[in-house]
């Protein structure tokens, strides 16, 4: 690693390869870093190394993200992986942790791809071992091939269908999917089915999807309202609600997944604003039509910004790398708008879909903000929903203080899996629009950072970060 | 624990808790447990509950183990290798154990 | 219609430590302030600080504020009917070499001559026993028994709790914008609307140095943003208050295990924004300097940073005292150490209303020295 790039990049997914081999193509020298063992995100998870032999169970969309992988293996990018960036400041200086050693970098001009992260489902007994997000099973199936027998699936969204698919074709049990879509989003996304017709593809393949499932023959319910995860040291059963009555399944395995939202941790420690989006329920990085930010140099795009999709994030890493080129003098106005056009189109075709979407599964107030005061709401710290209403009560008027009161978002996941809900709950205790609460602080280290590599800082000569 | 054929897969030996785990070169720490049908990873610093891997992506801390002696590991994050020994996390780090601190003493400034 | 203005008994500008604490005073002394907050109580360098409650190392001047406050430290329950975390394991100033045992030596007898005795010194073998897990070639040290640390958010309310509970009014969102003199009394505009007292505190901290102008008292005050480190949960390692002779060091693990490191590092204040920069240089050397004393820290994480604002004055010590201008008073420009004196302060200040005087030797914080 050197202590300069043109362009640094953080995130090697499909908005983080796209901007890069882009950027690389007219000459810029580019630095990408991701966290992972390998390209691909979240999304295209190991696809690079893929062994699964049944290219079936995965389906053709992932092996998309093998083409991506591809062109960055041939470009002249220099992708370095097991690099966790815990900060980038506001000067455009990265802090990048690698191999147990800590150093500084600069570039002028970044481009944050981060990505996204599944939204917390907080319902009494997420914590207990043997639940995990649906996404963290695909992980388990892409990474290493391992899949878990007759596991319930529960929640709402294109992923939970997709992964319990990818079972299906596998031939793994299934012992229940629980669907929690409350039964009026389908009223309501039908308003914005027009704008999703030009998808129409992967709206009838979802639809087969579930098809496929609900014959199958497991207990296929929906219109599920209510979730409790039983159990002791392990989970052990699902109690479900609905339509006021109560079931009990047993199950040593339960999959959770409600929708996926930014991860806008660095961004925002970076300084770089964001806005509550009410459709997607989560916080949006305010950015230009290039995918700038409000901190100049900073471009965020993909997932990280705001959630389109795979698609939507290879095309806006695009756009995003012709507008860092342009910023850095490398292309002109012209040369940039041209270059950007075919892709601008493509994506506005991408996220023209988004409303239906993000309608059609928008998870359900008491899944986002818990009824029952015991659900623990801050994972890392234990601290239960009803800990953050009485918080409210004494005065917190925001996630700020409900740290300093309460410890809820100091834990080492700083708020991945609390920020969201901790908003919500404040937003409803005090009767006010969940946009009308600041987001938590964030700060660097992003990431928890080991006292010992801190100290042992490289430090290069000091250097003006941007020219 | 289904497991899915893999082209080439190599199997290597790690141990849990002192007993011998089978995983596979590429697995993380999370995948090898969990391949073995291990579930539990650790018990919470405040109140001593059970806890195991949960998003699989590094973002919710809930897969912490001892890896060889160094406490605070995300399991899904390290991938194994021949040998490792992994150790449930109980509760907070105790940095006493010492796995980080340089052999050479403090020097003054 | 013409616009309304309230009448106070006086008006304390700053809802932070020393501000609440002020009011809190003037109401037990039969005075009802109005405290006057840009933000909200607490935001800035009272909530975020370190919490250390020390009398050791204090610079001269400071150590008879410190012993009286630690006094009332001891007893804060009484105060505000809350224990503000407060415990005191003590606070200790490890030497890590002869050079620094001898250092700390001359500062012992320095204030032992100055009439305090609260510094003792330890040597290698209590060292290990107070502090068993120091690094093998500290030498000794330091220590003040009766020291130790407090939660800043917690002691803030509770004394925002207690001035409301005896009247006091606090105006939160509230920014100051001009004060003026007009018929013998302080006429004081705010967002929220226009104030008169004939008393006004200025408790404004990083933000006091332009009230002080305002009254005609010039102060070389800069806002600084010092940085802070805190890691996950540990097992428990060490109980007192830890610094170092010769670095910039203040680490302390609380009861919950996070251990909290501190120092002189200083980040970049942006006090008209409220914003705050860190600086990884600096917190790297913090970092090295914990990691020099106690080298298991290695293996702990740190999981946030942060830098409050606050205000630092020229000569590294506070004002505090009357105003030239008559009816004004000052207790901002803490540099770094306040958080400990703010009952003392309110105290003091509160004296200096009610009866123009107080009993503790406050000459060398007088706004005054910087206008010879």
């Amino acid at each position: 690693m050197r202590d300069h790039y043109d362009i640094a990049i953080i995130g090697a997914g499909p908005a983080g390869m796209t901007a890069a081999t882009v950027a690389d193509k007219h000459g810029a020298s580019v630095l990408l870093l991701d966290e992972q063992p390998e390209a691909g995100g979240q999304i295209y998870r190991a696809v690079g190394g893929q062994t699964i032999k049944d290219k079936n169970i995965l389906g053709p969309d992932y092996y998309i993200g093998h083409e991506l992988v591809s062109e960055l293996d041939g470009s002249g990018v220099e992708y370095i992986n097991g690099a966790t960036v815990w900060q980038v400041s506001e000067d455009l200086e990265i802090g990048v942790s690698k191999d147990g050693a800590a150093r500084l970098i600069n570039a002028d001009q970044v481009i944050i791809a981060t990505g996204a992260q599944e939204r917390p489902f907080p319902v009494p007994g997420w914590t207990l071992p043997g639940v995990m997000n649906a996404g963290g099973a695909q992980v388990l199936l892409k990474s290493s091939g391992v899949a878990v027998p007759d596991a319930v699936f529960i929640g709402t969204g294109p992923l939970l269908y997709m992964i319990a698919y990818q079972y299906l074709i596998a031939g793994v049990p299934i012992r229940a999917i629980l669907d929690t879509t409350p039964p009026g989003n389908r009223l309501r996304a039908m308003a914005h089915l027009p704008g999703a017709l030009g998808k129409l593809g992967a709206l009838r393949k979802g639809q087969r999807w579930i098809k496929r499932l609900r014959a199958e023959g497991f207990p296929f319910i929906k219109e599920v309202e209510g979730i409790k995860l039983m159990g002791e040291d392990a989970v052990s059963g699902v109690e479900y609600r609905r339509r006021g009555q109560s079931w009990q399944i047993e199950a040593n395995t339960v999959f959770l997944h409600q929708g996926i939202v930014p991860n806008v941790n660095l961004a925002m420690s970076a300084g770089c604003a964001h806005r509550w989006n009410e459709a997607q329920l989560c916080w949006h990085a305010k950015t230009d039509t290039w995918a700038e930010s409000s901190i100049p140099g900073i471009a965020i795009a993909g997932d990280g910004g705001g959630i389109g999709g795979a698609r939507a994030a290879e095309l806006l890493g695009r756009i995003a790398g012709y507008g860092a080129l342009h910023r850095l003098g490398r292309i002109d106005e012209t040369e940039r708008n041209r270059l950007a056009q075919p892709f601008r189109r493509a994506h506005a075709n991408e996220m023209a879909i988004r409303p239906f979407l993000d309608a059609m599964f928008r998870p359900a107030r008491q899944f986002r903000i818990p009824e029952d005061d015991s659900t623990t709401v801050c994972r890392c710290e234990e601290v239960s929903a009803g800990k953050v209403r009485e918080a409210v009560d004494l005065g917190c008027l925001g996630p700020n203080q409900l740290k300093s009161f309460s410890r809820c978002g100091m834990g080492p996941c700083q708020g991945r899996f609390c920020g969201l809900t901790v908003n919500e709950i404040i937003a409803d205790v005090r009767g006010v629009p969940a946009a009308e609460i600041n987001a938590m602080r964030l700060r660097p280290p992003v990431k928890p950072l080991m006292l010992g590599e801190l100290a042992d800082l490289d430090l290069q000569p000091e250097q003006t970060a941007r020219g | 624990m289904r497991r899915i054929e893999r082209e080439d897969a190599v199997q290597i030996t790690i141990e849990f808790e002192g007993q011998p785990v089978t995983a596979q070169e590429g697995d993380t720490v999370a995948a090898a447990l969990l391949r073995a049908g291990q579930w539990t990873f650790r018990t919470t610093a405040v109140n001593g509950r059970a806890r195991g891997p949960f998003c699989m992506m590094g973002v919710c801390f809930d897969c912490l183990v001892e890896i060889d002696g160094l406490a605070n590991s995300q399991a899904c994050m390290t991938n194994v290798q021949a040998g490792m020994r992994i150790k449930r996390q109980q509760g907070a780090n105790d940095i006493s154990l010492g796995a980080v601190a340089d052999s050479d003493e403090g020097t003054a400034p | 219609m013409a616009p309304t203005v309230h009448t106070a008994d006086a008006i304390v500008i700053g809802g932070g430590l020393h501000g609440c604490a002020t009011a809190l005073f003037l109401a037990k002394a039969g005075i009802k302030p109005v405290v006057l907050e840009k933000d909200h109580v607490g935001r800035h360098a009272s909530g975020v600080n370190a919490g250390g409650v020390r009398s050791l190392g204090r610079a001269l001047p400071e150590i008879p504020l410190a012993v009286a406050a630690l006094a009332q430290w001891h007893t804060i329950r009484d105060l505000l009917d809350d224990d503000c975390g407060f415990v005191n394991p003590g606070q200790i100033k490890i030497a890590e070499d002869e050079a620094g045992l001898k250092a700390l030596e001359a500062r012992r007898r320095t204030v032992v001559d100055f009439g305090f005795e609260h510094e003792e010194m330890i040597d290698r073998n209590e060292l290990r026993e107070l502090v068993p897990a120091v690094a093998p070639h500290c030498v000794g040290g330091m220590v003040v028994r009766g020291d130790g640390y407090a939660n800043p958010f917690q002691t803030v309310q509770a004394f925002r709790r207690k001035a409301l509970s005896l009247g006091v009014r606090i105006i939160e969102n509230n920014p100051f914008v001009s004060l003026e003199k007009q018929g013998g009394l302080w006429r004081i505009t705010s967002a929220r609307g226009d104030l008169e007292a004939p008393v006004v505190v200025n408790c404004a901290g990083a933000w006091g140095g332009h009230i002080a102008a305002m009254l005609g008292d010039p102060v070389p005050l800069e806002a600084q943003a010092l940085m802070l480190m805190i890691t996950d949960r540990l097992q428990p390692f060490v109980k007192p208050v830890v610094g170092v002779q010769g670095r910039s060091l203040s680490f302390k693990q609380f009861d919950n295990g996070t251990v909290l490191i501190g120092g002189a590092f200083r980040g970049r204040a942006e006090a008209e924004h409220n914003r705050t920069h860190l600086d990884p240089r600096g917190l790297a050397a913090n970092a090295a300097n914990a990691a020099a004393v106690f080298p298991a820290m290695r293996g702990a994480r740190i999981v946030r940073c942060w830098a409050g604002i606050e205000g630092r004055i020229a000569d590294d010590i506070p004002v505090i005292g009357a105003s030239t201008a008559e009816g004004a008073f000052h207790a901002f420009g803490f540099s770094a150490h306040g958080f400990a004196l703010s009952p003392i302060v309110g105290r003091i200040i509160a004296g200096l209303v009610t009866k123009g005087a107080t009993d503790l030797p406050i000459d060398a914080f007088s706004v005054e020295r910087f206008s010879e």
